[in-house]
Parts: C-alpha cells; structure tokens; sequence
C-alpha cells in the first residue's frame, strides 16, 4: 500500500486530538505540557508531510519546521522554568488548586 | 478707560473683595463698601453736572446675521440721559445714605462684612440697571439686583422666616421675569433691536405705529365700524404682549399685585436693606423700566389700560392691608407697594414724568421713614411691634422728628415733598379718567389714617414695656443720614425735580420729531386746585383726624378687621393653590425623574452592564480543563465555520 498525504495527515490530526485530549482532561501540569508538545509535534508533522508531496518541491515547510523546533525548545526550557518555581510557591503542580484568580 | 465706567467697576470690585477676603475683616469690608458708594456719587454728580461723558459701547455679544436670523448686536455701554442722569443720583446718594447708616445699625452684627459685601453687589447692579442701553444689558442688572436682594433678605439666614423670605422674594421674582423675558423678545422680534437709547426707542414708535396702521387697513365688517366708532382701536395682539410683557418684569420688582406677596416679607433682612432695596430704588427699578421704555407702552392702548389699572389697584389694596399690620416695618412695607402703585397707575395714566417726579420723592421719604423706623428698632432692641412701643417722642426726639417729617411727606402735606408729587399724580390720574382719581384720593386717606396711627400708638401716650421706656437714641453715624434725608423730604418740591422729569417726557417723546406731543402721550393737567390740591389736603386731613381720635390713648387697637390684618388671605390662597398645586407638579416631576430618567435610563443601563458581567462571570471557573475545553471548542467552531459552512 502507497503511502500517501492523507495517511500523514491522519496520523498528524490523531495526535493532536490525543494531544488536546490530554490537556483538557489530565490534571498534571507536566503531563499537560507534555500533551501541548504533542499538538505541536502533530502540526509539525502536517508541515513536513505537505513539504514533502508539494509538487513543485519546494522544502519551505521542512525550514519551517526547524524554526518551530527551536523556538518550541526555548518556549519548554521557560514553560518548565515557571512549573518548577510555582512548584517552590504552592507545593503542587495540580491545576485544580492553582485557582486563585477566580472570582 | 472711561471714568464713567467706574460707576460699576468700583462696588463689584468692593463686592468680589469683601466676599473673597474682606468679609473676616469687617471694618476693611466697610472702608471699600463705603468708599466705593461714595466715589460712586461723586462720579454721579459729575455725570448729572455734564462732566463726564457717556463711555463708548463694548460689544459684549454679536450674533451675526444668518439666513433666518435677522443678527443681534448687544452692547454693554451706558447711557447719560436726564432720566438715567436723576435716577443715577438717587441711586447713588440715598445708596451712600444708607450706606453710612449701616455703618451704625450693623455696629453689633458678627458678620457685617458680609453685609457690606452684598450692598455693594446692589449698588454695582443697580447702577446698571440705571445705565443699561439695551433691553438685554438691563435684563442682566436685573437679576443682578434680584441676587443681591435675595442675599440681604437672608441675611440673618439663621432665621428661618428670613430663608423663606428670601426664597420667596427670588420665586416671585424669578415668576415675573419669566413674563419679562418674553417681552424683551417680542420686542426684538417686533422691532430687530433691543436697543432703549431714547432715538432708538422713538423709530421702534414709528414702526411701531406702521404695524398699527397696517392692522387698521385690513380691517373689515364689525371691526371697522367698531374702529370708526372710536371705542376702540385695534392692536396688533404682538404689541399687546410685549406691553405686558414688560409690564410683567415691572410687577415683579415692583411687587404690584398679584406678585405683592414678596415684598412685606422681604423685611425680614436688616433695616438699612429695606430702606435702600425694598422701598428706595430695587423696587422703583420697574417703575424706571416702564418710564425709559414708554414709547414702546403707548403702542398698546390696551396694556396702558393694564398697567394704570393694576397700579391703582395695589395703591389701595395695599393700603387697606397697611391699616390692621402691626410690624413698623410691616406697615413701611405696604405703604410701599401702595406708593408703587401710584407710579404705575401714573405710567398707566400717561404720565411718566409724575411717576418719576413720585418715585424721586419716595426715595427720599421712603429711605427716610425705613431708617428712622430702623432707628427706633435699634433704639428699642430689635422691638418692631408698635404696639410694644410708646411714648417714644420724648425718649429719641431726633429719631421722632425725622421719622414725622417723612410720615408728612409721605401722607402729602404740605409743603413737604410727597404733597407735591402724589398731587401731581392725582392731577394725571384725573386727567386721565376721574375713577383712578377717586379710588387715588381714597388711598391718600388710609396712607394718612395709617401713618397717624402708627404715630400715635408708636410714639404717644405712655410706654407700653419696660424696653420702650428706656430707649437710647443712636450715634451720629445713623442720626447724619436721616437729617439729610429729612431735608431732602422738606426741598423736594420746591428743587425743580417736576420740570426737570417733564421737559425729559417731552423730549423723549419728541426726540426725532416724529413723535405726537399732546394729551394722549403725556398727560398735561389742567391747573385746577380743587382737584389738584384741595381734595387730596381735605382727605388727608380727615385720615390724620379720624386716626387720632381713634387711637389716641389705647393700650390695644379698636379696629379689629381680620380679613386686612391677614392681607386678604393671599398668602394663604396662595399656599393652598399655587404652592400646592406646583408642589404636586414637582412631586410628580421628582417621580419621573427618579423612576423613569434615573431608574429606568441610567439605573437601567448601569444595571445592564453589571447583570452582563454577572452572567459572564459564570465561565470564569477557575479550572484550568475548562478553559481549555471552551478554548478548543471555539477552535473547532472557527474551523466548522470557514470550511463546512457555505
């Protein structure tokens, strides 16, 4: 069986909703994160796979990959930066306590 | 800069310093009220000398011409006739009479400079009332003295009758101002100016006439026979309401009925107020106006028929009142209104110059008689009912003199100055139709049988309380000005003050040689001393004689007429149907404002927004999951929405 664009996208659109499932449903802040680098992997994915079966063969996507790779690296080492310090501040990393600017 | 204009400059500067600053400094408060009255009549009697020339207008608004709009210039500039040239110097000298006199009677008053403060404000208003050139610059002197009144009124606002009092003098006048208003624009609308300099006034006649004889024109059937018939001429209704118009203003700040209720309640304020504003010049104001705006009354028949008929009546409606008061102040009060009911009869009758000639006269009496009875209250501790009085004569003899000169000037005998004015004004009213003469001649009798009896109970027969028995008469400073006043009462007969006014009636009315000169325009009575002089004296010497032997000797009053002694329930009236009835309006105004404007609109509004953020607060949980889920929902509604749905 030849593997074409839609397999790609198929496999890209699972992980994302696996990806959002996970950030709507776990309670973990960590695990959350984890799940948001999944829809980031999943749109990564889309690029690269259009990338690769654009007629004209133009790689624009692949760069653009390398981009939100290394900006998704620097966005994690901040995004884990802030989970451990209010992990110092609150002694948790459950959303459900981290409440406190609710009306 | 015209000197002229320090006329006005000087008591509003006196004024804005002494209720900025100087009203802690009572005795700097005085030094600049009175200077200032002072340098203002000096500058007023350079002005009646001819020394001073009139300054050159400003233009204080313009409103340029647009289409629909005929354009108003109104300048503020001042104007130096023979009329404004007298009226200016009794403003300014009775002012600086009164002026010194409270020196002395608010000698003990904690806030004096405040007093001071607000007669400065009075002289600085109604200097301008006296020198306006226009109907709008005089509109604005106009409620200038109206504040200043109100002010003194509530002097003592501790009182609380002096705060009703107050309140009520500013309503009534605030009422009739609203009728003068109208008249000012009528007139602009009839003639396109506001303009009341005396050649201004005479082309406003002519045109005025124009409209006249253009309505006579077109008159058919009935009506011109009725025309021809001479029993009535017809007039455009326009001229009839700016007429009234302007005679309203004159009812309200001459307190003529039915807005009298104001002004025997305005002697709630000191003494030295109602001299000077609510008997000397405020209240003449209206006689003034009608007199500087009199060729625009003769245009209207029917409102000279008003105002003469309005003005007799007050004279002696009032004086019926004045006969039961038992307030000094009180009864001063009504013989006021009806004094200024004489000089509006005498505007109404066509004769102007009698009014001014009468109005002068009063000034004088009047601001005497005040001061005097001023006198006597502070003599006495602030006692002002007669019949806690007595035997006074003997006590404050100075105060009893000039208090009995302005008594004879004013019930007009001879040769005292009110004899000459009141018969004057007989004489116009005779001229005019012998029913104002009789019903004139009647209220000469009750001004004599109340001033007499007032007299007698007030200064004869023994002393009735143990306060009346130990007067003290008043310093210098109070006795000075009532001497001056006294001979000013005795000479003003004899100084020329009726030639004077009548060459000024005559050429107003002649000032562009358009204007008819005869009879019917300004009254000119034939000599005849019976009822010129005779009957008045007869009448005035039966009201002195029956007063006497009425009241010579009681220790109470023998006449008990309630209905007078209330004032004809008027103020009741009043109170049950105007106050109530505009308290139910009110009511239901405050109902709508606070259920509908404030509750409905701007409650409504504010009670929206916050029911909306209420309502939007609900999706701020505080859980994280949520806020995802909503996020992710409305994702997947963007997504819905630009790929499926076409």
């Amino acid at each position: 069986m030849e593997i074409t664009l839609n397999h790609y996208l198929a496999v890209a659109a699972t992980l994302f909703a696996i990806g959002m499932m996970g950030v709507i449903m776990r309670r973990n802040l960590l695990i959350i994160y984890m799940s948001l680098e999944m829809m980031l992997q999943a749109a990564n994915l889309t690029l690269v796979a259009f990338s690769r079966f654009n007629p004209r063969g133009h790689l624009d996507g692949q760069v653009f990959v390398f981009f939100v790779i290394t900006v998704a690296a620097a966005e994690v080492a901040v995004g884990l930066a802030l989970i451990v310090a209010l992990y110092r501040v609150r002694q948790t990393t459950q959303v459900q306590d981290l409440n406190t600017l609710k009306f | 800069m015209d000197i002229a204009w320090l006329l006005l400059l000087l008591p509003l500067l006196a004024s804005i310093a002494i209720l900025v600053h100087l009203h802690r400094k009572p005795d700097m408060a005085i030094f600049a009220s009175v200077g200032s009255a002072a340098l203002c009549f000096l500058i007023a009697l350079a002005v009646a000398w001819g020394s001073v020339p009139a300054p050159a207008s400003l233009v204080w608004m313009d409103f340029p011409e647009s289409a629909g709009f005929p354009g108003l210039r109104i300048e503020a500039g001042m104007l130096f006739d023979s009329l404004s040239k007298g009226m200016l110097l009794i403003v300014t000298g009775v002012g600086l009479l009164v002026h010194i006199f409270s020196i002395g009677y608010m000698s003990h008053d904690p806030s004096k400079g405040r007093f001071f403060g607000g007669l400065s404000i009075f002289m600085f208003s109604m200097t301008g009332i006296v020198l306006a050139t226009n109907l709008i610059m005089l509109f604005f002197f106009w409620e200038g003295v109206g504040l200043s009144s109100y002010l003194l009124i509530g002097f003592w606002y501790q009182k609380e009758s002096a705060a009703a009092a107050a309140n009520k003098a500013f309503v009534c006048n605030r009422l009739a101002d609203f009728g003068f208003m109208i008249g000012i624009l009528t007139f602009w609308v009839m003639m396109g100016t506001v303009s009341i300099e005396p050649d201004q006034l005479a082309q406003c006649y002519v045109h005025g006439t124009q409209i006249q004889s253009q309505v006579q024109s077109t008159l058919h059937g009935v009506t011109a026979l009725i025309h021809q018939s001479g029993l009535i001429t017809p007039t455009p209704i326009l001229l009839t309401v700016m007429v009234l118009g302007l005679f309203c203003g004159c009812v309200g700040k001459s307190a003529m009925f039915p807005f009298h209720v104001w002004l025997p309640d305005a002697m709630e304020g000191p003494t030295p107020v109602s001299a000077l504003i609510h008997a000397a010049t405020m209240v003449a104001a209206g006689v003034y106006m009608l007199c500087r705006t009199y060729p625009l009354l003769i245009l209207s028949p029917q409102g000279m028929g008003v105002i003469a008929f309005i003005g007799c009546f007050t004279a002696i409606f009032a004086a019926l009142i004045a006969v039961q008061q038992n307030d000094i102040k009180r009864i001063l009060a009504y013989s006021t209104l009806s004094q200024l009911g004489y000089m509006v009869m005498a505007v109404g009758c066509s004769g102007p110059d009698a009014a001014m000639f009468h109005l002068t006269t009063h000034a004088f009496f009047k601001a005497l008689l005040f001061l005097a009875a001023g006198s006597v209250i502070h003599a006495l501790h602030e006692e002002q009912d007669i019949w806690r009085m007595g035997g006074l004569w003997k006590k404050i003899p100075l105060t009893f003199v000039t208090f009995a000169i302005g008594m004879l000037a004013l019930i007009g005998c001879p040769p005292f100055a009110g004899f000459f004015s009141k018969d004057y004004v007989l004489a116009v009213a005779y001229e005019h139709h012998p029913a104002f003469y009789w019903v004139g001649v009647f209220t000469a009798f009750l001004t004599a049988f109340y001033m007499t009896r007032l007299m007698v109970v007030a200064f004869w027969g023994p002393a009735r309380t143990p306060t009346a028995e130990h007067p003290h008469e008043s310093p210098s400073v109070m006795t000075i000005p009532l001497i001056l006043l006294s001979i000013l009462s005795i000479i003003g007969g004899f100084i020329g003050i009726e030639t004077y006014y009548h060459t000024w009636a005559v050429n107003q009315l002649q000032a562009t040689g358009q204007l008819p000169i005869d009879g019917h325009f300004v009254a000119i009575p034939e000599a005849n001393w019976m009822i010129e002089s005779g009957i008045p004296l007869l009448t005035v010497l039966a009201g002195v004689a029956s007063a006497w032997f009425l009241y010579n000797g009681r220790a109470t009053d023998p006449l008990r007429i309630t209905v007078l002694a209330r004032k004809f329930y008027f103020d009741e009236f009043y109170d049950r149907n105007l106050v109530v009835g505009t308290q139910m309006w009110a009511s239901v105004l405050n109902w709508i404002d606070g259920w509908i404007l404030e509750g409905l609109v701007i409650r409504g509004l504010a009670y929206f927004s916050v029911g909306m953020g209420e309502l939007l607060k609900l999706f701020q949980t505080g859980s994280l999951q949520a806020y995802a889920f909503l996020f992710s929902l409305g994702g997947a509604l963007l997504i819905y929405l630009t790929l499926f749905a076409h």
